[in-house]
């Protein structure tokens, strides 16, 4: 021991160097082991992006299908291409990713009320080209026989549209229900806090 | 005395009560057609189970209850479906509902029905079986069915039973005078009630500014274990979380159930119903509905079958539709202006509230929020409606939850306090509903992304069977040439030609 110990007086530089030397040896040690260890697979971000979208797969953002724009957006792509999820989905998208909000990219397309599809079963062919274009197999069916949507299943995206060669597939605005009704917001306080009493007075004495 | 424990907030509004306590309750009669929608209650709507044109008898199944949530509908009267269709119901939303329309008869004939003389001979789950089938949902205004309320777990001890005749609403009296005149069919309900829950005591909690209620109620009540507690009036006192709170001193957990406390609540007007159901057999088809306001010249409590129209309970109150400036179901304070006086009556319509302009007037403009923390003293879920109020105009849906946004009862007692007008409860429904439905959407996302990661991998499956189908044929064609280049075995073409050689050669021979 108190050869060691001299030795570490008579060369305290060299003690430093391998002592820090030791110490980094170890830690490589430790951090290569966990990253064998807790590797994670596939990748997280991505994953996370694709909770956020709303799983229309309509493929409107140019990708195919909300999975494949969530790796797009992970590698570096707007967040503002996703036309059905629209503002609240980019605002969810920037809080995660922790940029800026944009507006939606128009080129994508606007964001619409949403649809469900329609197929008008009397001039139905049976040609199950819409079933083979519904990316979530929403569509019930088979060749030659009536072809009808399942409304719950259907997100409204819009590809059995295109393919339908007797063009009997409408997309029809979700009708409100008394399960899907809610109250409105009030009218902004800002609108009204310019009136002052008086007139808020008249104005309802000339509405009465 | 037990001792009476308060909670927090509350308010202390007009109570305009004694309007409509003039009279008795009186029948109000038949009307030529009744409107039944298929949901009047929490939960799925009922399925019909008559036709257009079949004949019913009053008392008589025409909807059946669809799932556990759910209560069944019966024919208030005799008469004839006329109609299976949607029609306008009463909701704020102004929107039509699936409705069975009876057109009457005015015989008003019975279905065979028997009561159980002894009701303490049943097991509670058949009579729970019982409640269910009557049709019965909570009469206090949620319209919660009963029967699921009653089929606590196996496992929960029940201590405490509470029927609610609190009825804290200004204006209405439906409660109070079911107390003063039929009080001993309350005690007949908390009786029946006490035999399925098995608890340690029984209560009515009753507000002070109802005596006669309660002199009935301690009458009806004398020589049974019930115990009658009165105490002091405040708005909103009738709601279940600050009843049970009053009464027992404990809190409902947020996100609870009172069941968890070892305590029911039960409306006394659901008490009687249950009564009837189990005495008598008879469903639930009428109601005690309180008609008041200075629109009406006789306000008072009328005994109505479900499905009449408004306007027919408010002819019988002399309706006056030049002063009313508009009609309101339920009270002043939770309920809401109702689209049309067509709109039927329901099994949740404890008043009808037909206000004059000086009466109820039009709010005023909101002005702004001048944080004076008057509604935080009024809320008695103990929330600070000021700061709900911020979040929901920003949208703040995660701080709205934070801040215990559902454990708002919607009492209205922080809209009222305001002294800057600001409709505060409809900021709250609104955030309320659209974080209700933004977590439908992505349940329904989440179904859509499974069903699209599905079927990608059958496709990738189905592509990954034909190519191994192509490359067997590949193979095996292969295989044959190879055999035929080596001489061993047949050479296909060789034996083909062989074989049409050896037919020729048959006809030839024929």
């Amino acid at each position: 021991m108190t050869i060691v110990f001299e030795w570490i007086t008579q060369y305290p530089l060299l003690t430093a160097v391998i002592a820090l030397l030791l110490m980094g040896a170890i830690f490589g040690a430790v951090l290569g082991f966990a990253a064998v260890k807790f590797k994670t697979e596939g990748n997280p971000i991505a994953d996370q992006i694709n909770d956020l979208l709303p799983q229309t797969q309509c493929g409107q953002c140019g990708f195919p299908g909300c999975r494949p724009y969530s790796q797009a957006i992970a590698d570096g792509e707007a967040i503002n291409k996703c036309p059905p999820g629209g503002e609240a989905t980019i605002q969810a998208l920037a809080d995660l990713l922790d940029m800026e909000v944009i507006p939606l990219d128009e080129e994508h397309g606007e964001e619409k009320t949403k649809t469900v599809a329609y197929i008008h079963e009397d001039q139905c062919i049976g040609c199950t080209k819409c079933i083979q274009a519904c990316p979530v197999d929403a569509i019930l069916g088979a060749a030659k026989q009536m072809h009808t949507v399942i409304v719950s299943e259907c997100t409204g995206c819009d590809l059995c549209v295109e393919p339908c060669p007797v063009d009997c597939i409408d997309m029809l605005p979700l009708k409100e229900t008394l399960q899907s009704w809610h109250w409105a917001l009030p009218d902004p306080v800002s609108r009204s806090v310019e009136i002052i009493a008086t007139d808020a007075k008249s104005e309802q004495g000339q509405a009465a | 005395m037990r001792k009476i424990f308060g909670f927090h907030g509350g308010i202390h509004p007009p109570e305009n009560k004694h309007q409509s306590m003039a009279g008795v309750i009186e029948l109000a009669g038949i009307p030529a057609q009744l409107t039944l929608p298929l949901s009047q209650h929490i939960g799925a709507p009922a399925s019909v189970v008559v036709a257009v044109g079949e004949r019913v008898l009053k008392g008589q199944l025409i909807a059946q209850a669809k799932g556990f949530v759910s209560v069944p509908l019966h024919a208030p009267t005799s008469g004839i479906v006329s109609a299976i269709e949607d029609r306008l119901i009463a909701h704020p939303s102004g929107l039509t509902a699936p409705c069975i329309v009876i057109d009457t008869d005015g015989k008003d004939e019975w279905v065979e029905h028997v009561g159980t003389a002894d009701f303490e001979s049943l097991e509670p789950a058949e009579l729970i079986n019982c409640i269910r089938e009557a049709g019965i949902a909570g009469m206090g205004g949620a319209g919660f069915p009963s029967a699921v309320k009653l089929s606590v777990k196996p496992d929960t001890k029940i201590t405490t039973l509470i029927l609610n005749g609190t009825e804290c609403e200004p204006y209405i009296t439906a409660d109070d005078i079911l107390m003063r005149e039929r009080a001993d069919q309350i005690i007949r309900g908390a009786n029946i009630l006490s035999h399925i829950l098995k608890p340690d005591e029984v209560l009515i909690g009753v507000e002070d500014n109802k005596p006669e209620g309660i002199t009935a109620l301690r009458a009806a009540a004398q020589g049974s274990n019930i115990e009658i507690v009165s105490f002091p009036t405040k708005y909103p006192s009738g709601g279940e979380k600050q009843l049970i709170e009053i009464l027992t001193g404990k809190q409902v957990p947020s996100g609870g159930l009172p069941s968890d406390l070892g305590i029911v609540c039960q409306n006394v007007g659901t008490a009687v119903a249950i009564a009837n159901a189990i005495d008598k057999g008879e469903p639930l088809i009428s109601r005690i509905t309180t008609v008041t306001g200075k629109g009406v010249s006789t306000p008072g409590n009328f005994e109505v079958l479900l499905g009449t129209p408004m306007s027919f309970l408010l002819e019988r109150a002399a309706y006056q539709s030049e002063i009313n400036n508009r009609l309101i179901m339920g009270g002043p304070m939770m309920g809401f202006t109702t689209p049309d006086a067509d709109v039927p009556i329901v099994k949740t319509t404890n008043c009808i509230l037909a206000p004059t302009e000086d009466e109820l007037p039009t709010p005023p403009p909101a002005q702004a929020c001048i944080r004076c923390g008057l509604c935080a003293e009024a809320c008695p879920a103990t929330l600070l409606p000021q700061q709900l109020f911020w979040f929901s105009q920003g949208k703040e849906f995660e701080k709205l939850e934070a801040h215990n946004l559902f454990d708002c009862i919607e009492c209205g007692a922080c809209s009222w306090v305001c002294p800057s007008n600001i409709p505060l409860v409809q900021y709250y429904r609104n955030s309320k509903a659209e974080i209700i439905q933004t977590r439908q959407e992505n349940e329904k996302s989440e179904q859509s992304r499974v069903r699209f990661e599905a079927r990608e991998q059958r496709l990738i499956k189905q592509a990954a069977e034909r190519e191994e189908k192509r490359a067997a044929r590949k193979k095996a064609a292969e295989e044959r040439a190879k055999q035929a280049a080596s001489g061993e075995g047949e050479d296909p073409i060789q034996a083909a030609i062989e074989r049409a050689k050896a037919k020729k050669a048959a006809q030839e021979n024929a």
